[in-house]
């Protein structure tokens, strides 16, 4: 933090490091993908509940809309909440600004094309796939000509988009690695993350989006997509937010890190372990089996690293425990934490053959990936907003009010959607070892379906009063004197 | 080295990952290599061409207009083309194409999956699937007929009311006996599905081999 009294010549100021409108516009797109997001998820949930009206509009069908879902959030929400952010932490902690400011905004052109065509290409590709030009160089180049998705979860970007975008990571990592190359001293346990995220998310996406798609085939390509797919949560989102937090929580707090040692144990278990799970996501598939065994243990053991994260941030509240309450940021963050530790201690567990042979293929494995991707980083991304956005715009929020039914709306809306599914994919699989006609479990389903919908809602609701109240902070007049003051 | 940035971005960052690369991606790479890849081509076979002869008889004018002659290069134009559709339409999403060995799945697709069922064109990227809202399909071809095909895709749950899978009626000129191409490349994927198995199923013969309980 910047203090005002005793700033020393040579720390320079806030406002010549920090592209406030830039972190803003980052902020703004990624709440519109969010939108665009839940919108694609409840279109998917009604498709499951004979809800949704519109079956004749290909454009519309629940079917693509189910990846913009994911995309979405993936490539709008998350990497542009991230960016906005590390344009404000970074040249706050390296006291440097980034590379080139004309490259970031560059960057925030291309990377909102990026994301756009990559809708675009779900949306509208597949309506192209039977030209006659497509089907010709389909045959002639032996690869999947896919105008729209590729056949890889979450690398369904189209394949004429993922050079552009892999020259858009790299330029983003030369964008902050100037910086922190200039920092003088030790480096903060946040920039340890950053550096290790930038050059693992440039590494994953030309792992996951190339190899696969033209130069492997099979089981061998089977575990780069497994690979891809949980290198894109453990190597891009996951090292990025808990930097956010090992920078945020002790500014907030008022108060260092309680351990930097488990800080060190946390980052290393994490870049040593994390990489090697992938198969893990293919269990009981044609790869080698004493691979497959490999995977687990290396996500058991992942584990222990995560509880020794979870311990330092417990340990750093201990004896400021009301701020989670009264504090609403550290409330959002610390929730976070709490279903982090939730989903990776589910994981230790269903990882295991055991427990995979009932609740793979099943609703079990959506409700943890919810909790991770909304329960954990939207909620440390709603977090950082609500802290924030105050200093962004110098006003207080309209209404914390407001705040307060967003925190709740979502807190609770996505525990309950955690528990539902949890609770149907044990469901399912029972239904699906008892070979029950598939019907059967179809209907049983539907309960849990219908209760997973109304969840929904209640975190689509907590996001408008988000965005309401996000409006009417912009719209109100004058600068409120305590926002700026505490900044 | 543990706080440096040459520590963290050569050892932590590139290294561990090269290192999970190797073990993860490189291994099996090795152990498959013996298995080469088949194309499209390679990939048709008695089976799956009886279905698409069964197309062009059944829908004569849609299928002349979509493919012309039902020839074994026309049927593997047409996988691909229904292979990109599965993708595109986000079918990958809600059926999966493996057959584990566990949870009585042999019992309810057949025969358990192989690493060579995949070493092929129409399996690049592979697709293993992660979820199972429907049935898995990699069994699929034969079991039921075209007909039965072309009616679910224009509307399943005309045929299966607890059915929430999607319509897709943008693969049909307007109603379920006229299929365009993107229709015809559908049914043509699905009844190869399987069709390189000596147990593929033919729906007509299926209902007697029930009934001997095979």
């Amino acid at each position: 933090m910047t203090s005002s009294k005793t700033v020393q010549t040579d720390i320079p100021r806030h406002e010549d490091i920090v592209d406030e409108r830039l972190v803003r516009w980052f902020f703004y797109a990624s709440l519109v993908y969010m939108g665009i997001s839940m919108l694609g998820g409840l279109l998917m949930a009604a498709q499951l509940v004979h809800w949704y009206p519109i079956q004749n509009i290909e454009f519309l069908s629940a079917g693509r809309w189910r990846m913009i879902h994911t995309n979405a959030v993936a490539y709008g929400f998350i990497a542009n909440a991230f960016l906005g952010m590390l344009h404000w932490v970074v040249p706050r902690l390296t006291l440097h600004r980034v590379a080139s400011v004309w490259l970031s905004y560059f960057i925030f052109f291309a990377w909102q094309v990026i994301v756009l065509s990559t809708a675009g290409g779900i949306i509208f590709g597949p309506a192209f796939q039977s030209q006659d030009w497509v089907m010709e160089a389909a045959r002639n180049l032996h690869i999947s000509m896919n105008l729209g998705a590729q056949g890889l979860e979450w690398g369904e970007t189209p394949f004429w988009i993922d050079p552009v975008a892999l020259l858009g990571l790299a330029l983003v990592a030369f964008n902050f690695l100037v910086p922190i190359s200039k920092a003088k001293g030790s480096l903060y346990v946040t920039l340890w993350y950053f550096m290790a995220a930038f050059v693992w998310t440039f590494l994953t996406y030309a792992m996951g989006n190339f190899l696969p798609e033209y130069a492997l085939a099979g089981s061998s390509a089977g575990a780069v997509g497994g690979l891809f797919i949980h290198d894109l949560v453990g190597l891009f989102v996951t090292p990025l937010g808990w930097g956010l937090m090992y920078y945020l929580v002790p500014i907030i707090l008022k108060k260092p890190i309680w351990s930097h040692g488990l800080s060190l144990v946390g980052f290393w278990g994490l870049a040593f372990f994390y990489p090697l799970q992938g198969i893990h996501h293919f269990l009981y598939t044609p790869i080698p089996m004493f691979l497959q065994y490999g995977a687990v243990i290396s996500t058991i053991a992942v584990e222990f690293v995560v509880a020794t994260v979870v311990i330092n941030f417990f340990g750093t509240i201990w004896g400021d425990s009301r701020m989670a309450f009264k504090n609403l940021p550290i409330r959002w963050f610390y929730t976070g934490i709490v279903y982090y530790f939730i989903t990776c201690f589910q994981c230790a567990l269903q990882v295991t053959l055991t427990f995979q042979k009932l609740i793979h293929f099943t609703d079990w494995v959506v409700g943890h990936a919810h909790l991770v991707m909304f329960g954990v980083f939207s909620q440390w991304i709603f977090g950082m907003m609500t802290y924030l956005i105050p200093r962004l715009l110098k006003k207080d929020w309209y209404s914390n009010r407001l705040c307060e039914w967003h925190y709740w709306c979502s807190a609770v809306g996505v525990f309950v959607m955690f528990l539902d599914l949890t609770l149907a994919g044990l469901f399912q699989g029972y239904y699906w070892a008892a070979l029950q006609p598939w019907e059967v479990g179809l209907n049983g389903s539907q309960p849990f379906w219908i209760t997973r919908i109304f969840a929904g809602l209640a975190m689509f609701f907590g996001f408008l009063c988000f965005v309401y109240n996000l409006v009417m902070t912009m719209r109100k007049g004058e600068s409120n004197a305590t926002a700026t003051a505490t900044a | 080295m543990l706080e440096s940035r040459a520590g963290v971005i050569f050892v932590g960052g590139i290294g561990f990952f090269l290192f999970a690369f190797v073990s993860n991606v490189v291994v099996p790479v090795l152990m498959y290599k013996d298995q080469p890849e088949k194309t499209a081509e390679e990939m048709v076979n008695s089976n799956v061409m009886y279905q698409f002869v069964e197309l062009s008889k059944r829908y004569e004018e849609p299928f002349r207009q979509a493919f012309g002659e039902p020839t074994e290069e026309n049927c593997a134009q047409a996988l691909r083309l229904g292979r990109s559709l599965f993708v595109g339409e986000g079918c990958f999403h809600c059926h999966s194409q493996f057959v584990r060995p566990v949870s009585n799945e042999s019992m309810r697709y057949g025969k358990v999956s192989s690493s060579d069922e995949y070493q092929n064109e129409l399996q690049r990227p592979v697709l293993f699937g992660t979820r199972r809202v429907g049935p898995d399909l990699s069994r699929q071809g034969g079991r039921h007929g075209n007909d039965w095909h072309a009616a679910h895709f224009y509307h399943p749950q005309s045929i299966v009311p607890e059915s929430v899978m999607p319509q897709y009626p943008w693969f049909f000129d307007g109603s379920p006996d006229k299929p365009n191409r993107r229709g015809i490349a559908m049914m043509t994927y699905m009844q190869w599905l399987g069709s390189w198995l000596d147990s593929y199923p033919y729906y007509e013969e299926l209902d007697s081999i029930k009934s001997e309980g095979f």
